[in-house]
């Protein structure tokens, strides 16, 4: 569904993607792991546009993504809930989630709407009240919310594990599970590697820039080098 | 809700439109009105711009100078009725806009702020060199509009301050309209979250330079309007119009009201067009006074006044 080949990226002038390679394939849950600074934002970032690439490709659906904008490719089924969560903090909860449909101005929003909230009934409760004032947790589950809004194809999930306590970090990741039996693709970036390989099927290591290690999620999380440097066992 | 909330704005402004007259003693009052209109129409603009879309400028007293002095030449040169050339004002601020538009708003923070003050000046000094033409620094005259003389054939018989008084307001409540509709629009909504985060906005498909170009280029409308206004109801017209000063009023008066609220601008329109007339009874403070005010409401409004005051009132019932 998503293949990233060979895929360049950086700051100015420093490099920070040196040749990435990744396959999605449909209906798989995959996750990026790695330490902070090892490039897994910058990825996400190239896959969803923000970010612009000095080499190297990506093709979603058959679609060569790398002149396509931003904007355009969320249309394409492609959405991105970005790292540090990035809600509009002064519209209310129902007007993120109307963003995240902004493509759409049909009856489905509405029932589109009435999922998410059924799958984080707090928003529902919340929806008139400014995004800006939800807790961190709160905030997590809105952008990811907002960004089913935008009936993806293919799920970026950056960092949604990152300043949530455990047990929200294993409600949200549940809802991932959920997400996948539904038929939805799931790329998830993870700097807590051992919560994502366990509801992952596929992962890569990532490390400086380049994917090290790459395989099926429980072969990962036996991997012995991994337990060490990632999983703190 | 939220609906209600709207038609309530539109209706209350309406309503202090229809009913202030009654209070007036004379005409001077209605020009105060008409001026506040006039200032009303150029910050509602600006509140769809930095209000909604989060976007500064310091030149949009520029877009004013073109379509106030649009009023002035287009009827000399072109012949060209003065309605006409209000509309082709507006159409050279908007074109004009959409050009400078486009590589200005690459820019953030203050470098947009002093990009469109560079081009408010750049306006002012055509308008003050090109004496020949536009008059230069002492002004240039504006031909009547006609209408009052054209309602009064059809019985409706308004004295000049009071045509006017009418005439700003209506384009006041008509700009306003527009803006409260645009803020609950799909639009709306898209120019906020630009606001609040670009990187957000991009990735739920928001094409954000279109966005903001398209909030500068009506703002630019606003301002044009308003200053064709201006002009056709002074008959007369300077290069102040489009001045340094005029822009730095403008966004005080919507940073004051509240940048992002409608009524906002209207209330900082308000205060800060009626406050010069009231305190020149102590003319030798009117400036300290005034300065003192602006500081106060931003100390303890920093939202300004009508979003902050609107909380006050919610916050008691």
């Amino acid at each position: 569904m998503l293949s990233v080949e060979n895929l360049r990226s950086r700051y100015g002038r420093i490099e920070v993607l040196h040749g990435v390679d990744i396959e999605v394939r449909s209906g798989e849950i995959i996750t990026v792991v790695g330490a902070n600074g090892a490039g897994k934002t910058t990825l996400l970032r190239c896959i969803s546009g923000v970010q612009p690439i000095s080499g190297g490709g990506i093709v979603f659906r058959g679609e060569t993504l790398q002149t396509v904008p931003a904007h355009r490719r969320v249309a394409l089924g492609l959405s991105q809930s970005p790292e540090g969560r990035q809600i509009f903090t002064n519209l209310s909860v129902e007007e993120n989630l109307r963003l995240g449909a902004y493509l759409f101005a049909d009856e489905r929003v509405e029932t589109d709407m009435a999922e998410a909230f059924a799958l984080f009934p707090i928003l529902r409760e919340k929806r008139n009240l400014a995004a800006g004032g939800l807790s961190g947790g709160q905030q997590q589950m809105l952008a990811i919310a907002r960004a089913l809004m935008a009936r993806p194809a293919c799920l970026l999930l950056d960092e949604p594990s990152m300043g949530l306590a455990p047990i929200l970090v294993a409600q949200i990741l549940d809802v991932v599970k959920d997400l996948k039996k539904r038929g939805l693709t799931v790329l998830l970036v993870e700097q807590n590697a051992y919560a994502a390989l366990q509801v992952a099927d596929r992962g890569y290591v990532m490390e400086t820039g380049r994917i090290t290690m790459s395989g099926p999620a429980e072969q990962l999380i036996a991997d012995e080098r991994i337990r060490t440097a990632y999983l703190g066992v | 809700m939220r609906l209600s909330s709207k038609h309530l704005t539109l209706l209350i402004l309406a309503a202090i439109v229809l009913v202030a007259p009654l209070g007036f003693p004379s005409n001077f009052y209605y020009r105060i009105g008409s001026l506040i209109f006039v200032n009303g129409l150029a910050v509602t603009g600006l509140v769809i711009l930095i209000g909604f879309a989060g976007q500064i400028s310091l030149g949009h007293a520029g877009f004013a100078g073109i379509g106030a002095y649009a009023c002035a030449l287009a009827p000399q040169y072109l012949g060209l009725h003065p309605a006409l050339a209000m509309l082709l004002g507006t159409a050279l601020s908007a074109a004009i806009a959409w050009l400078i538009g486009r590589p200005i708003l690459r820019l953030q923070g203050y470098y947009l702020a002093v990009a469109t003050l560079g081009f408010g000046i750049l306006v002012t000094m055509v308008l003050a060199n090109e004496a020949p033409i536009t008059g230069g620094p002492d002004g240039h005259d504006v031909p009547e509009l006609g209408l009052r003389k054209l309602l009064e054939t059809i019985g409706i018989d308004l004295s000049n301050a009071q045509f006017w008084y009418a005439f700003t307001g209506l384009f006041l409540l008509a700009g306003a309209w527009l803006a409260l509709n645009l803020h609950d629009s799909p639009s709306g909504r898209a120019l906020r979250a630009l606001h609040d985060s670009e990187i957000a906005a991009r990735t739920v498909g928001v094409d954000v330079a279109r966005y903001k170009l398209s909030a500068f280029v009506l703002s630019a409308v606003y301002a044009s309007l308003s200053g064709s206004l201006l002009a056709l109801m002074n008959k007369f017209i300077t290069p102040d119009a489009a001045g340094f000063l005029h822009s730095i009023e403008l966004v005080t008066m919507t940073v004051l009201g509240g940048a992002s609220s409608v009524p906002g601008a209207v209330a900082g329109a308000a205060l800060l067009t009626l406050l010069p007339q009231v305190l020149t009874a102590l003319q030798d403070y009117e400036h300290m006074i005034l300065g003192l005010i602006m500081m106060l409401v931003m100390i303890f409004m920093p939202a300004g006044l009508v979003p902050s005051l609107s909380r006050l009132l919610r916050g008691r019932t």
